[in-house]
């Protein structure tokens, strides 16, 4: 096994490059490492992105945009004095990511390209519109964080791209977003299912919305019908049961240890209304 | 009770110090299974079947062997070379087949082979260089598919004399006991009901995985150091396996990280020994978790179907039981242990109980905390609780009025001498948690539960230094606290400080045989035999004095740490403190020690009742505890807060075992979490505060009136809180675990 530190992400896209067989990134390796010691997946090409300048700066651009280094942990993104005031369900969903420890090490960017369906941040940052800037033998380009994943465990990365910074929009007047998940304990756990919405105010009627879903299909699904059933409303029942069947209408997930292709379908209706309902309280400035 | 009059008289029992193993334990110096190491140490690593059930036509070591770092490859072919002693056979031989591999892997994760390496990492990476060629079985996991006419079966003949003719291969032991006449009873009764329910099996889920240092010489001679609640139950079995004499195997106990009854018996030590002997070098074993959960003891799974019949004012009239546990692939499941312990707790006229020992794909099934019993009351108690709904009655006035009490027949045959269930159930009933209301969406269940307890062979020393200090050397692993109430009754005996008592777990080559800490016994047996070993030792202390003062030693007694005069007519003499009798004990005699063995028989039954509240949330089906108290015999709690710890630990791997943990298998048979994120313990934020309520019924079998304590806590839980579960979900729950999945479909059923 081969182990590089490159000085920034043009070097490390040229190592990844010419890297034969399995290659990782390394930033927190709460996956990497797990899967490496567990035998799932032993990289022949490790390269460790986290002593790049700047992957640790949580950054306040001037229109209001968030910009984050792929190696911000949870702890940092919980710990900031504003972020989570601009997207509480954004830092609330890595801040549900195992233990305390974990917390310490884990990111955003490798929560997303681990490819998992079940990845507690992917639906908090696609409801939250997020993108990453991927650099590659090309130089970068800016993907939405939904064309990422392609299937459990797959991504749209293709030979030495590596993604090299997570985008947050502005957050905006009169926004909220939230993310809830299911899990039969009360944590250190996977998601059975996950919602995350985020919705935009005009008074009391909803203008913008996304919905995104976890767990409840190959990838992290981004729902138009949901957010569809309730802009334009205030989101009252009829919304809220629309919002819950748009859900219901796009899950497609499997029967696992983790949970039933029943029960899955069910809970995503109903975290879908729990979730929209915290967000459309943040947005009108209310604590939830 | 006499006794409850000689419970002011306690000095130390009762009181609550510090534990003497704490310091070591919470700054890391405390040394476990893995932290043990040796001069040029090897790696043991083991290969695993990846089939639930497959004929091992073939295995090719050649190119681990040629492994640069590989010293030694072995498989069953190494133990087979032994010349057995006779008598390898029944228990040894399951354990032999359960630790490597014969003819045949017979569950995912069966040992096929093993290596040993000069790093851990070198040991791993020459398993992949093993070649084993299989051909795959049909299998079955299933307890009622592996009874079926049509299952594959495990292996022809592992069936004992009990088992009724024309049954399945599979079934390998069959239990039947009761009294009176069951059908009559139902004819009297103004409700029957019948229902089956089902229980997945569970782990112990102890924090410590299993590890060991071995090494054995072409000698014959060897060492091994363990995580085991037994290390002379190691001794014996590894000797036996290996060829060799017992007496020349010194194993010694490492401190240990959880058993619950899963670390009773061997899995990897015969193989690091058997690695030892080849390479000539210690070989030290490691588990991984996921070794832990496919490779080691689950409890069984559970089938049962239990018939009650009820007259309207509470009275039960008839009770039967049909229990079936699936034990994995070899002999060894409880299902007689479930069966008598089904309706134990209550004074029947007629009873009836079956048990069916059951063989599937799965690994060898061990000891759980009360094996078998929390089964059979998560089903019986069940039932009692519907036919209360059903009747209009109160749950803990229909078991007081059926509650046994001394001089009750018990289901499974015997009388009951002096027990505690009654006082249990007449403290639910004042507790101010069975009176306390409930908020909407929120059920309350209570259950009773029962469990044998046991004595066992047990030896213990105790010897005093010149300074008036003790060493304590007993031989059951330390695994609740026993160090501490080992100490507090010696203390109470020799009439010393607790903190002038060192107790050490003894190797197998300082005491004489004790049986595994298992059974709730060690408080009980190892308890006895220390206060015996005072006792013993203060003999040897009045002869002493009596000698001192010229006086005969039966006109000397021993009183607060001191020897004194037995009356005023054997003379007129200052106490005489023991460390002054020490203090030249080299020169009026030699060393004083005190001994006791003996296979005490007294161990005395123990019952509890548990209440549970629990909220389900409609429309996910998930569950939360949210109040449990926890009512036990306690007989005399030598250590409060001990008990309270074995009590709580109880209740919290009962809501595990009840909500979320199970056994996952896939079609093809195989494990499909065996790590604890997928495999769902209670996290600690799961559980609620666990209340409890030590009652104490004194013990007429110990000095002290101990009770066992450690296994009881953990039989009223399923039950009781699947009773809670039911009654706040409005639909009965009959097949645990009750994950939000199970709830959410029967909710929907339901509606």
């Amino acid at each position: 096994m081969d182990y590089h530190s490159p000085a920034n992400f043009a070097e490390a896209s040229a190592l990844a490059s010419k890297a034969t067989g399995i290659t990782r990134f390394l930033a927190g390796g709460t996956d990497v490492l797990v899967q490496l010691r567990s035998e799932l997946v032993t990289p022949d090409t490790l390269i460790d992105i986290k002593k790049i300048d700047g992957v640790r700066d949580i950054t306040r651009n001037a229109d209001g945009s968030w910009t984050l280094g792929v190696a911000v942990t949870g702890a940092e993104m919980s710990e900031h004095p504003d972020l989570g005031n601009d997207w509480p369900g954004l830092v609330e969903a890595m801040d549900l990511i195992g233990s305390t420890q974990v917390q310490g090490r884990a990111t955003l960017t490798g929560n997303l390209c681990n490819g998992s369906p079940a990845a507690d941040s992917v639906p908090a940052m696609i409801a939250a519109g997020a993108t990453v800037t991927v650099t590659g033998p090309k130089g970068d380009r800016e993907v939405a964080v939904e064309d990422i994943p392609t299937g459990p465990g797959k991504t749209a990365l293709t030979k030495g791209e590596v993604v090299s910074a997570v985008n947050i929009p502005s957050r905006g007047e009169s926004g909220g977003d939230a993310y809830l998940r299911f899990i039969p304990r009360t944590e250190m756990d996977i998601a059975v299912v996950g919602v995350g919405v985020n919705l935009r105010l005009e008074g009391d009627e909803i203008t913008e919305a996304r919905v995104s879903l976890g767990a409840v299909a190959p990838t992290v699904l981004l729902v138009e019908d949901c957010a569809n059933a309730i802009i334009g409303t205030s989101l009252d029942g009829e919304a809220l049961e629309a919002l819950a069947a748009g859900a219901t209408a796009a899950c497609n997930p499997i029967d696992d240890k983790r949970g039933t292709i029943e029960f899955r379908t069910e809970v995503a209706g109903v975290l879908a209304k729990r979730a929209a309902k915290i967000a459309y309280a943040r947005a009108k400035g209310e604590q939830a | 009770m006499a006794l409850d009059d000689r419970k002011s008289q306690f000095t130390f029992v009762g009181t609550s110090p510090d534990r003497p193993d704490g310091l070591d334990k919470v700054t890391g110096r405390a040394k476990y299974g893995a932290d043990a190491y040796a001069p040029g140490m090897l790696h043991g690593a083991i290969l695993r079947s990846p089939h639930a059930h497959a004929r091992i036509v073939k295995i090719d070591t050649s190119k681990a062997e040629a492994h640069k770092d590989v010293k030694a490859v072995v498989t069953r072919a190494d133990f087979a070379k032994v010349p057995f002693k006779p008598g390898l056979e029944g228990e040894f031989w399951n354990v032999l087949e359960n630790v490597m591999a014969g003819d045949k892997a017979l569950y995912d994760g069966h040992a096929v082979a093993a290596v040993a390496a000069t790093s851990a990492l070198s040991a791993r990476d020459a398993l992949k260089l093993i070649d084993v060629e299989y051909e795959v079985l049909p299998h079955v996991t299933d307890v009622d598919k592996a009874m079926a006419p049509d299952a594959p079966v495990i292996r022809e003949g592992a069936a004992d004399y009990s088992v009724p003719e024309g049954m399945h291969p599979n079934v390998v032991r069959y239990h039947e006991s009761g009294h009176g006449d069951v059908e009559a009873g139902f004819a009297e009764a103004d409700l029957v009901i019948e229902d089956r329910f089902v229980t997945e099996a569970t782990h112990q889920g102890y924090i410590e995985p299993h590890a060991c240092l071995a090494s054995l010489g072409n000698d014959g001679k060897g060492e091994l150091w363990c995580t085991t609640q037994g290390h002379w139950i190691a001794q014996k079995t590894c000797a036996a396996l290996l060829g060799i004499e017992t007496a020349q195997l010194r194993v010694s106990a490492s401190e240990i990280g959880g058993g619950f009854g899963g670390k009773t018996t061997v899995f990897i030590e015969p193989v690091a020994l058997a690695l030892s002997r080849k390479a000539n070098r210690p070989v030290k074993i490691v588990m991984t978790r996921s070794e832990v959960f496919r490779a080691t003891g689950p409890t069984s799974s559970a089938s049962m179907d239990v018939k009650i019949g009820m007259k309207k004012d509470g009275t039960i009239s008839a009770a039967q039981g049909v229990f079936r546990l699936q034990g994995g692939a070899f002999p060894g499941a409880p299902g007689d242990l479930t069966a008598m312990c089904a309706f134990a707790p209550y004074n029947l006229t007629n009873v009836k109980q079956t048990g069916y020992d059951v063989m599937s794909n799965r690994p060898k099934q061990a000891a759980y905390r009360a094996p078998g019993a929390p089964m059979a009351a998560f089903a019986v108690e069940s039932v009692i609780d519907e036919m209360c709904n059903e009747l209009g009655l109160d749950p803990v006035e229909v078991r007081l009025k059926n509650a046994a009490h001394e001089g009750t027949k018990a289901s499974f045959g015997p009388r009951y001498e002096r027990i505690g269930l009654v006082e249990t159930l007449e403290a639910a009933k004042a507790h101010p948690h069975y009176s306390a209301p409930l908020k909407p969406g929120q059920g309350r269940g209570i259950s009773c539960g029962f469990w044998f307890n046991h004595g066992g062979e047990t030896s213990v020393s105790l010897a005093l230094s010149e300074d008036g200090s003790a060493q304590l050397m007993v031989g059951t692993p330390d695994i609740g606290g026993s160090r501490a109430s080992m100490a507090l009754m010696a203390a109470e005996v020799l009439g010393i400080p607790y903190e002038n008592i060192r107790v050490t777990i003894a190797d197998t080559a300082t005491l004489g045989y004790n049986d595994v800490s298992h059974g709730s016994r060690v408080t009980y047996a190892s308890g006895l035999a220390t206060i015996k070993a005072a006792h013993h030792a203060v003999e040897k202390l009045c002869e002493r004095a009596a000698a001192k003062w010229g006086i005969p030693v039966d006109a000397v007694k021993w009183e607060n740490g001191c020897a004194v005069p037995s009356g005023s007519n054997a003379g007129d003499f200052d106490p005489m403190p023991l460390a002054d009798i020490t203090a030249d004990m080299g020169s009026t005699g030699g060393p004083i020690s005190g001994h006791f063995e003996a296979t005490p028989e007294g161990a005395g039954v123990s019952f509890g009742t548990h209440i549970v509240d629990a909220e389900v949330d409609p429309e996910t089906g998930k569950t939360s505890i949210t109040r449990y108290t926890v009512i036990q015999d306690a007989g005399k709690a030598i250590h409060p807060s001990y008990v309270e710890g074995q009590f709580q630990g109880g209740a919290a791997q009962g809501i595990g075992w009840a909500l979320n943990e199970e056994y996952v298998y896939g079609e093809d048979g195989r494990l499909q979490n065996s790590i604890f994120l997928d495999y769902r313990v209670p996290v600690a934020s799961d559980l609620p505060m666990i209340d409890t309520v030590i009652v104490e019924v004194p013990n007429p079998g110990h000095p002290f009136g101990v009770r066992g304590v450690g296994e009881t806590g953990i039989v009223p839980p399923l039950a009781a809180i699947a009773n809670a579960v039911s009654n706040a979900a409005g639909v009965r729950m009959r097949q645990l675990p009750m994950s939000p999945p199970r709830i959410l479909a029967a909710l929907k059923g339901n509606g």
